[in-house]
């Protein structure tokens, strides 16, 4: 084999290999993209009952309760303008929080979201970034406010720059 | 007063970056000895400079001075001294502090001990770091100042969050960046190299050492970091494809290429553009991690700020090294000639495969990363990219890549013989094949996991078969083969491990995918719960305090009469609930019991998990980074730059002599 014989080869092969990675990737793709949505998104589209997405906004005050089941946790979730309620069983994360914002994923039956993952996010102030851009839309929430007092504390904490 | 001293040493390593990089360059262009030589003493005194500067910010959050706006916004005085001093680098200003002292360590280290460097390619080397250097010297004094003062200063801090009190924050960080930052050196050799023109054996044998080391720490690093997920987090995940954690895999993986296509530059002399790029993609990788987690544009555990100006500010260092780098690659690579020809079959062929395969795999690691922001920025819907994506492309590159590991070793320089290295791996075949129709038949194991396994057995045994190969056991008296065991180079058994981790880490990860069990359900004192064979009894909750939280405490016994407790913790200086898992590890998996919330009356959520094989996960990644370290040791990687008989500790010492 030449030295000319050997790059062809070596281009032809990292192509081919390129080429099998661009079909993994759209063929994944198509079916594991997870889209997000506010519950005013859902009440004003359909969406595939099969198909798992994601929801956030704040849990709702005094919506929080015990199923029959055991462990079975249900709450309404808001964006301000609508609600969805989400079925969840399992431990919720320890950010959980009435009045907090979340993000669930899971999917859409008959008007109850079916969650199988409950994401508070780790920082206690942290707004999940959806959901802030969400409630933003339903014109509850503007920049540099809050819906709860902590989060206006870090808006404070992060003028670090300049020296 | 410290502070400011450590605020001046700090700009005083700028000013001595800037000398650094200047002097040696403008040297090695007109091949000036003396202005070659600055290069050494500057970045042994850039290094002092943040070693200083880094000690002026740990005693600030040694003594809780909150009169420093950082060490008010993120320590408290109740804060065991551990974690006050781990502190130090658990928010964004002091992490960067320990990014760029990090950066300067691996500045002193070339300086230090490339003393049979050539003077033009040391003098170029050491240049780049300290151009490096700048870069993050500037971002940090301009945007991040960890020295800030506060007035008048708060009566104690707001606290760490509670979820980063923990070892694991301690050890994370310092090794993961001691990776992603090491990989500056092979850049700035990579760099060098181009503006040298020349890319020979020797070269590689200078380079592959210190990608070597950033690799074993990157590796230690990251598992680390997955350790820390698994035992600390509540929900026993160990892995989670969240862009943060792939910020550091993308290097791994580019890191691995690299330190697989070095050995074909160092013995064919082949492969050396290839090389070089991959060097260059493995530290703008680095980089372009440091900006996603460093800039805000995602929000994690690890974002501990979100500041547009910041992330800006990393953005325009990305687009500068990336596509200086990278412009010089362009101009330059063309004029390095090719080395030896060889077959596809061959010891080259197969560390080239290995090279497509690690490649592309992080390709797809980057797609899938960058997918959502780039979807977010152009048509504004939101999305998330999660483990479904990346198992799904992920995981089928593997399975070629891990059957060709198995033989690649096997296969001869230039020329190698397929036949007769299948013919080596009967066994492993046979093993492999039936373990794997065992797995699907008797125990009726998905096909997923059947596969895993099989994959799993092929690789070891293949390892095991080399290394038996090598020495010829059985072949020749048992004798003769220990006395050519003994005589073997440490960078063959440094393979042996790593690839064995990797036999290893398969396991664990196919087993814990597709074995583990769990139980979410009410329990109150006297209940049972059973999984996996094993019986625990919940014996209710009870109070303890900690030195700075409350916590509630689970007890689960054990039918052996062994007790696991799980902790609800709550820290009042942060306002934070963090929950402690109970975990009892054994290699056959571990169990994971975790207390939840109460229900009503005296009844608990609790969820108990069974972990299976999971430790192999940790043993697997072990074994990796030993083997890295194994082959370190080799004699035959200091050719080039024979390491002095100084142990690898006295680096640290390196900043005062010289």
């Amino acid at each position: 084999m030449t030295r000319k014989n050997q790059r062809i080869a070596l281009i032809v092969g990292g192509l081919a290999f390129l080429g099998i990675a661009a079909g993994l990737v759209l063929t994944a793709f198509e079916d594991s993209v997870v889209f997000f949505f506010s519950p005013t998104d859902l009440r004003a589209e359909p969406v595939d009952p099969e198909r798992r997405i994601r929801v956030g906004g704040l849990v709702e005050s005094g919506s929080v309760e015990r199923g029959p089941a055991d462990a079975e946790i249900r709450f309404n979730v808001t964006d301000g303008n609508s609600t969805l309620t989400v079925r969840y069983v399992g431990i919720l994360p320890d950010l959980f929080r009435e009045g907090q914002g979340i993000v669930a994923q899971g999917r859409l039956q008959n008007a109850v979201f079916q969650a199988d993952e409950v994401l508070a996010k780790h920082d206690e102030t942290y707004m999940p970034k959806e959901v802030a851009d969400a409630l933003k839309k339903q014109g509850h929430w503007k920049d540099g406010e809050s819906p709860y007092p902590d989060a206006q504390e870090t808006g404070a904490q992060q003028t670090g720059g300049g020296s | 007063m410290i502070a400011e001293l450590g605020h001046l040493a700090l700009a005083a390593a700028l000013v001595v970056a800037v000398f650094q990089t200047v002097v040696p360059l403008y040297g090695a262009a007109r091949g000036d000895s003396t202005l070659m030589a600055m290069a050494q003493p500057a970045a042994l005194v850039q290094f002092a400079a943040l070693i200083l500067s880094f000690g002026a910010l740990t005693h600030a959050f040694v003594t809780s001075d909150f009169s420093v706006s950082n060490v008010a916004a993120n320590s408290h005085s109740l804060k065991p001294m551990i974690y006050k001093v781990s502190g130090v680098w658990g928010n964004h200003e002091g992490s960067m502090l320990l990014w760029v002292l990090i950066l300067s360590l691996f500045g002193a280290a070339v300086a230090a001990f490339g003393g049979n460097l050539p003077e033009s390619l040391r003098a170029r080397t050491i240049a780049i770091q300290g151009m490096i250097g700048i870069g993050f010297l500037a971002f940090i004094l301009f945007t991040s100042n960890p020295f800030e003062r506060v007035v008048p200063p708060p009566i104690d801090g707001r606290g760490l969050n509670p979820l980063l009190q923990d070892i694991g924050l301690a050890l994370h960080p310092p090794m993961l960046y001691l990776g992603y930052v090491g990989l500056s050196t092979t850049f700035s050799f990579a760099v060098a190299a181009l503006l040298e023109g020349r890319v020979d054996p020797s070269w590689a044998r200078w380079v592959r050492p210190w990608t070597l080391a950033a690799w074993v720490a990157l590796t230690a690093g990251i598992i680390l970091g997955s350790g820390w997920a698994y035992y600390e987090l509540g929900w026993g995940g160990w892995w989670f494809w969240d862009p943060v954690e792939n910020a550091s895999f993308m290097p791994w993986l580019a890191a691995t290429a690299l330190l697989h296509s070095a050995i074909v530059v160092e013995k064919r002399d082949a492969l050396k553009s290839w090389t070089i790029l991959l060097a260059l993609i493995a530290f703008a990788l680095s980089l372009l991690g440091t900006f996603l987690v460093r800039s805000g544009v995602l929000t994690s555990v690890h974002a501990f700020a979100v500041d547009p100006e910041r992330g800006m500010f990393i953005l325009v260092l990305l687009a500068i090294a990336i596509g200086g780098s990278f412009a010089l690659y362009a101009w330059r690579a063309p004029t390095m000639e090719g080395g030896g020809v060889f077959r596809p079959i061959s010891r080259e062929g197969g560390l080239v495969l290995n090279n497509l395969l690690t490649a592309t795999a992080a390709a797809t690691v980057l797609i899938g990363t960058l997918y959502p922001l780039a979807l977010e920025t152009v048509t504004g819907e939101k999305v998330s990219v999660g483990p479904p994506f990346f198992e799904a492309t992920f995981v089928p590159l593997m399975v070629p890549l891990v059957i060709a590991v198995g033989i690649g070793p096997l296969l001869a320089w230039k020329r190698g013989d397929l036949a007769g290295a299948l013919h080596n791996l009967w066994a492993a075949a046979i093993i492999a094949i039936s373990l794997g129709l065992a797995l699907a038949w008797l125990q009726g194991a998905p096909v997923g996991a059947a596969l895993g396994m099989a994959l799993a057995a092929w690789l070891g045994v293949a390892v095991l078969t080399e290394l038996a190969d090598r020495i010829r056991l059985f072949r020749v008296p048992l004798s003769s083969s220990l006395s050519r065991a003994a005589g073997l180079p440490r960078a063959a058994y440094g393979m042996t491990l790593a690839h064995l981790g990797l036999a290893v880490f398969i396991v664990g990860a196919v087993g814990e995918t597709f074995f583990s069990a769990e139980v979410v359900r009410y329990a109150s004192r006297g209940d049972k719960v059973e999984i996996a064979g094993h019986t625990l009894t919940f014996e209710g909750v009870t109070e303890r305090a900690g030195p700075n939280f409350n916590a509630q405490v689970g007890t689960f016994v054990l039918e052996n009469g062994q007790r696991l407790e799980s902790e609800r913790r709550f820290f009042p200086a942060e306002g934070q609930q963090t929950t402690e898992a109970a975990i009892r590890v054994r290699p056959a998996g571990d169990l994971y019991a975790v207390l939840g919330e109460p229900a009503d009356g005296d009844r608990w959520t609790v969820r108990v998990y069974h972990k299976a094989l999971v430790m192999w996960i940790w043993v697997g990644g072990f074994l990796m980074s030993l083997g890295g370290l194994v082959s370190l040791a080799d004699r035959r990687l200091r050719v080039g730059a024979p390491a002095p008989r100084r142990e690898r500790t006295a680096l640290a010492a390196a900043g005062g002599d010289d």
